[in-house]
């Protein structure tokens, strides 16, 4: 076990090198003189040389790499070309507000990928498990903006109950902070629903058909513990650390999804970032998602782990 | 018992008689789904192909008399903000679409299937470095990747296509690098390598075709998520231009007018949606057909 953690986090530095890399070369990827592009409208010689030493741009692209990883170790993301604020503090003010859209969506990916994924294997090849798979198909089909958008015009424009666009801060007012949220959560945690489902459904079947639950139904258990004690244990243990890999998934509609309903978080931060050209900003954006990502893989791989017995070793 | 035996015994010969593609296509075909897929699908590639034939107006033309009106007969999808007719504009939409999705994972392909086959077949060190920047890039979330490339390439259709493409190439790459590895150690693999062929013989001639089930599965899959890329880059603006009409774009103005002309939002989304589920039936399909287990 410690063994392969060690692995593990050894094989880390090496992805974290080349994500660095690949983020920074986006940058040259761009025709040109980033100097300039980074100048926009200004053409004042004085202010583009300043521009060039201010961001090394006149030295090799190692040496340029050299200083970027230095800053960002020490916390140090550059600046916002933009709006000239500090691109730590412009994540770390979007991130919660993405973090709490995040977790109720994984929240409602759960509450209703699970059960419907459990009732489609256990009421294998009835009307309710063809319901359930057309709905997984019509999960993973359906593009979240326009989910969005159909959302938007039946309840805040046809029926008036939720707000089409804005957020309300969960510190401020935790039932307008839901009522703006629970929308764009549900078109983020719709997507994944579908995939969990699936993912449950044939968990469950290669469960339902193991020695085991043989065994617990020949004790003469009731269908009931049979499939709530015996079998959803086991198929589940894979399912939730599946959760934490479709992180990257969330973070890929969020940007969508943000945009759609004017959520000031994360993915409405880099589309933004995008339009004006704020290379520092997006590079710090991706930088941040790619680290939670590599860190929540990190830890569903431990946790598939401990909750393994026969992997534990 | 003596029944049982002489059964399978003609199942078997069955089975011999029919070449594994065939047999791949007859069991394809006998998934309603997947029919539903491929009937769709063929029905939007002939909307994309005769779009000038089949398409009532001309999808760029607008009009100030007719901005934002309702289905009606002359004008059954509705007209837009500028007066263009949606249902040509859905029907000309196909082909960004379908061309994205077709280009986005033809360039995925032919850059993830040989760095794929280069880590499986080699391993040691070139397996680890390309396992790593393999990582490395699926660490950055897929849409996000693929918007910050667009980005700094610049917003048009063709440089959408290419970030679709480079950010769907490490599923490829992964795929490829490991069914390389479980096939490499089969004996025909090894017979070949003993006969004295070289490995990029090995790698393309034995290797490669063994995998291509796997590989076609992903890829039907891909293209469905290309296209919902392409439509998220155009929604952004960072695919198709204006005004030629792509369904993400459709989708963006349509934002604009949902509270007066609601019908503009509702095509252009219903077509991707059902080009989408069509790839994914169609993926479906040919991963249960192909998936030597479920014989």
């Amino acid at each position: 076990m410690l063994n392969f953690l060690g692995k593990r986090i050894l094989q880390l530095i090496p992805t974290l090198f080349f994500v660095s890399v690949l983020i920074f070369l986006l940058q040259h990827l761009l025709p040109g003189d980033p100097a300039l592009v980074m100048a926009g409208e200004e053409r004042d010689p004085a202010v583009i040389a300043q521009i060039r030493q201010q961001y090394r741009l006149d030295q090799p692209i190692p040496v340029q790499y050299f200083y970027w990883v230095k800053g960002i170790a020490s916390g140090d993301f550059g600046e916002s070309l933009r709006i000239k604020v500090p691109v730590r503090e412009l994540i770390a003010q979007k991130l919660p507000v993405t973090m709490q859209l995040a977790s109720m969506a994984i929240v409602i990916a759960f509450l209703i990928g699970i059960p419907a994924g459990i009732v489609s294997a256990v009421k294998r090849g009835t009307v309710w498990d063809y319901g359930a798979n057309l709905f997984a198909l019509w999960g993973i089909s359906t593009p979240n903006f326009w989910l969005g958008i159909m959302l938007i015009f039946l309840f805040s424009i046809e029926l008036g109950w939720l707000p089409a666009s804005g957020y309300v801060p969960l510190s401020e007012n935790w039932r307008a902070s839901l009522a703006s949220t629970i929308m764009p959560a549900f078109v983020l945690g719709n997507a994944i629903a579908a995939i969990l489902m699936r993912h449950t459904r044939s968990a469950m079947l290669q469960v339902l058909e193991s020695d085991y639950v043989r065994t617990a139904r020949a004790k003469g258990l009731s269908e009931r513990t049979v499939i709530l004690k015996h079998a959803m244990r086991n198929a589940l243990t894979p399912i939730i650390t599946l959760g934490a890999l479709e992180f990257g998934t969330l973070l890929s509609g969020a940007v969508l999804t943000e945009q759609i309903f004017s959520v000031p978080g994360f993915g409405k931060l880099i589309v933004d970032a995008v339009f004006n050209r704020d290379y520092a900003v997006v590079q710090g954006v991706v930088l941040v998602t790619a680290t939670i990502y590599i860190t929540l893989n990190l830890i569903a791989d431990i946790a598939y782990i401990l909750v393994n017995p026969r992997l534990r070793g | 018992m003596t029944d049982a035996v002489i059964v399978t015994s003609v199942i078997a010969v069955n089975d011999e008689l029919e070449t594994p593609a065939r047999r791949a296509l007859r069991r394809l075909f006998a998934r309603k789904g997947a029919v539903v897929g491929l009937v769709v699908i063929m029905a939007f590639i002939a909307l994309a192909v005769f779009a000038p034939l089949i398409g009532p107006y001309d999808p760029v033309a607008t009009s100030w008399a007719l901005v934002r009106k309702p289905p009606s007969a002359l004008h059954w999808f509705g007209t837009d903000d500028l007066g263009r007719d949606i249902l040509s504009r859905v029907i000309f939409g196909a082909r960004a679409s379908l061309v994205a999705g077709a280009i986005a994972v033809g360039i995925a392909l032919s850059i993830g299937v040989p760095f794929g086959l280069l880590a499986g077949y080699r391993g040691g060190f070139v397996d680890a470095l390309i396992g790593r920047i393999t990582d490395a890039m699926l660490a950055c979330p897929f849409l996000i990747l693929a918007i910050a490339l667009a980005a700094f390439l610049g917003p048009s259709l063709g440089n959408a296509m290419i970030a679709i493409g480079i950010s769907t190439t490490p599923v490829f790459i992964r795929l490829t690098r490991g069914q390389t590895i479980s096939v490499k150690v089969e004996d025909y693999v090894e017979a070949a390598r003993a006969i004295g062929n070289p490995p990029w013989r090995i790698a393309l001639f034995h290797i490669l075709p063994n995998i291509l089930p796997a590989l076609l599965v992903q890829a039907t899959l891909s293209i469905a998520a290309a296209i919902i890329a392409e439509a998220a880059l155009s929604f952004l603006g960072l695919g198709q231009q204006p005004p030629s009409p792509s369904w993400g774009s459709m989708l963006n103005s349509a934002q604009r007018f949902l509270t007066n002309a609601p019908w503009m939002a509702l095509w252009p989304g219903f077509a991707i949606f059902l080009v989408v589920l069509s790839f994914n039936l169609i993926g479906d399909g040919l991963r249960d057909a192909l998936d030597p287990r479920s014989r």
